[in-house]
């Protein structure tokens, strides 16, 4: 009770923030909120599985395209509900074709899938409409966008927070550490998958379709920049995947520091997001949050040893 | 009443024929030892019978019902559960959650606070009374076995499948191993049993199936075939027949 009052209250002091904040620090707001809900709903699936996905973008992408492609033709909800259901249908589709694949072949196949769809997108603007970027011209000011972001955060913090408490929570992790085992258990691992790895995709489709006014130019080598898929997993890696708040918490530091990176080294700066890929991999496998309780532990042992 | 039985069933894997028309049945309440020299195929019935393994040809039916063309959850749905040759613990979860994936998942799924009174009763059952807390992982070869008994009862099987579950068990250990065993049968369990112990074998089992190179060379009450001269010859070569 404590901590969903401490949640609510963070939630309405967050809501109030583009009241007193600057273009900037709002702009960071945003960013930090769409990347905190990509790295949430990419850790839903991929924490417990240890199903590296890098598809995230994939789906960010169709959610943005969805919004260009629609926004002069349907109602703002609407749109937001189709750019849902592309998302949700890709999602099985890729689902079914995938989650028999396990280890590095599902790592390769939905990173080579994210190239598959930029590619199918450049090829119909490119052949039928004739076109390579659209404008989104929607009357949404910065705040509204920090605003919906925000609802999807709390929304998929609590999707997330169901999950782990719920009975697919634990056929998730029972599956990503024996298959067999979970077969035998009478664990039905495909269907479990594919439901979770689709509340995923929906998610991060939305956060796509939410922020693409904010481009008002979108182009694939934009909103499918495979750059996005590999930050979600080093965010979530960072804070921990198996912990509620650990993306969230992984996804504030990288973002920053990616802006900071990419405004002062722009040049450079993808070959220094490389080598923290690798630093957090190695140093920091379970995050850093499990890392600090390791060290704790490791600290109040021995303080009751002395 | 026969509960479980294997019909001509067969498996092959390319050029290899692991099991070669292996037939027998399993009355209710039977606890029958499968017995053979390494390699016979003892295993790999086993896992066909849980749906790890599809079969190449035969069928294996439960209480009447075809189960050799189902996936092994919803064999295990329908009453039957194992433990494995080598350990398979959910190292990631704690003993509870052990026994609890097993509770939550059955064809009447038991969870919350129900499952909870039930994780305490499935692990005193075993000897692992208060433990359910402590990750799976830290648990010694002997406590991981019965760990992974108590999963597998937790489905409140008709059939359970035992994979050598006495097999590097000390002496003190065996005894309470087998007293465990005893207790499941007086529960009513079936119970078909992969054993090496011949003991355990002789103290457990009213029957036994021996198999030698995926072929049954011996079917039929402990003593008489574990006295089968073509069994000793299958264990101990040809010099002890």
């Amino acid at each position: 009770m404590m901590k969903l009052a401490l949640a609510l209250i963070a939630l309405v002091a967050l809501a109030f923030v583009p009241a007193f904040a600057g273009p900037y620090p709002l702009g960071l707001g945003i960013g930090i909120l769409g990347y905190g809900v990509l790295a949430t709903a990419w850790a839903m699936f991929s924490g417990p599985t240890r199903y590296i996905s890098l598809a995230t973008v994939a789906f960010f992408g169709l959610g943005a395209y969805t919004v260009a492609v629609l926004a002069d033709v349907l109602p703002y909800p609407l749109v937001l509900v189709v750019a849902a259901l592309v998302g949700l249908i890709v999602a099985l589709i890729v689902g079914l074709a995938t989650l028999r694949l396990a280890g590095i072949y599902f790592v390769i196949f939905t990173f080579g899938l994210t190239e598959l769809v930029r590619q199918l997108v450049t090829y119909y603007e490119v052949n039928v409409t004739r076109t390579l970027g659209r404008y989104v011209f929607l009357p949404l000011e910065p705040e509204h966008i920090y605003w919906q972001l925000l609802a999807l955060l709390a929304a998929t913090l609590a999707i997330a927070f169901w999950v782990r408490r719920s009975r697919i929570g634990l056929a998730l992790r029972v599956i990503g550490d024996d298959p067999v085992v979970a077969s035998h258990l009478g664990v039905r691992i495909t269907r479990t998958k594919l439901t979770l790895f689709s509340i995923s995709c929906v998610i991060m489709t939305l956060a796509g379709a939410i922020q693409a006014p904010r481009w008002t130019y979108i182009e694939p080598s934009i909103v499918f920049n495979p750059t996005t898929s590999f930050l979600v997993v080093i965010m979530a890696l960072l804070g921990g995947p198996n912990r509620l708040f650990g993306p969230l918490l992984g996804a504030v530091p990288l973002f920053l520091l990616f802006e900071w990176l990419s405004a002062n080294f722009p040049n450079h700066y993808s070959i220094i997001l490389g080598l923290l890929f690798i630093a957090i991999v190695f140093v920091l496998p379970n995050g850093v949050l499990a890392a600090g309780d390791s060290l704790w532990s490791r600290l109040t042992r021995k303080a009751v040893q002395s | 009443m026969t509960l479980l039985s294997l019909h001509n069933v067969t498996k092959r894997f390319g050029g290899l024929t692991a099991v070669n028309g292996l037939t027998f049945d399993l009355a209710a309440g039977e606890t029958v030892g499968l017995l053979g020299p390494n390699g016979s195929g003892k295993t790999t019935a086993l896992n066909m019978i849980s749906g790890y393994l599809p079969v190449s040809d035969g069928a294996i039916a439960l209480s009447g019902d075809t189960i050799s063309t189902l996936g092994p959850e919803r064999i295990a749905h329908r009453g039957v559960a194992r433990t494995f040759q080598l350990v398979r613990a959910l190292p990631s979860l704690s003993v509870g959650e052990n026994v609890l994936a097993a509770l939550a998942f059955r064809k009447e799924p038991v969870w919350g606070k129900a499952a909870e009174a039930r994780i305490g009763a499935l692990l005193a059952d075993v000897g692992l009374a208060g433990r359910a807390d402590q990750p799976a992982d830290s648990l010694t070869y002997i406590d991981l076995k019965r760990m992974e008994l108590a999963r597998a009862l937790a489905s409140d099987p008709k059939l359970l499948l035992l994979d050598e579950w006495l097999a590097g068990l000390n002496p003190t250990e065996l005894r309470a191993g087998i007293d465990l065993i005893t207790s499941l049968r007086q529960r009513g369990i079936t119970i078909l049993l992969v054993e090496h112990v011949m003991d355990a074998v002789r103290a457990l089992c009213s029957r036994c199936v021996v198999m030698n190179a995926g072929t049954k060379i011996a079917d039929g009450p402990t003593s008489e075939v574990l006295a089968d001269p073509e069994v000793i010859r299958a264990y101990l070569g040809e010099d002890h027949a």
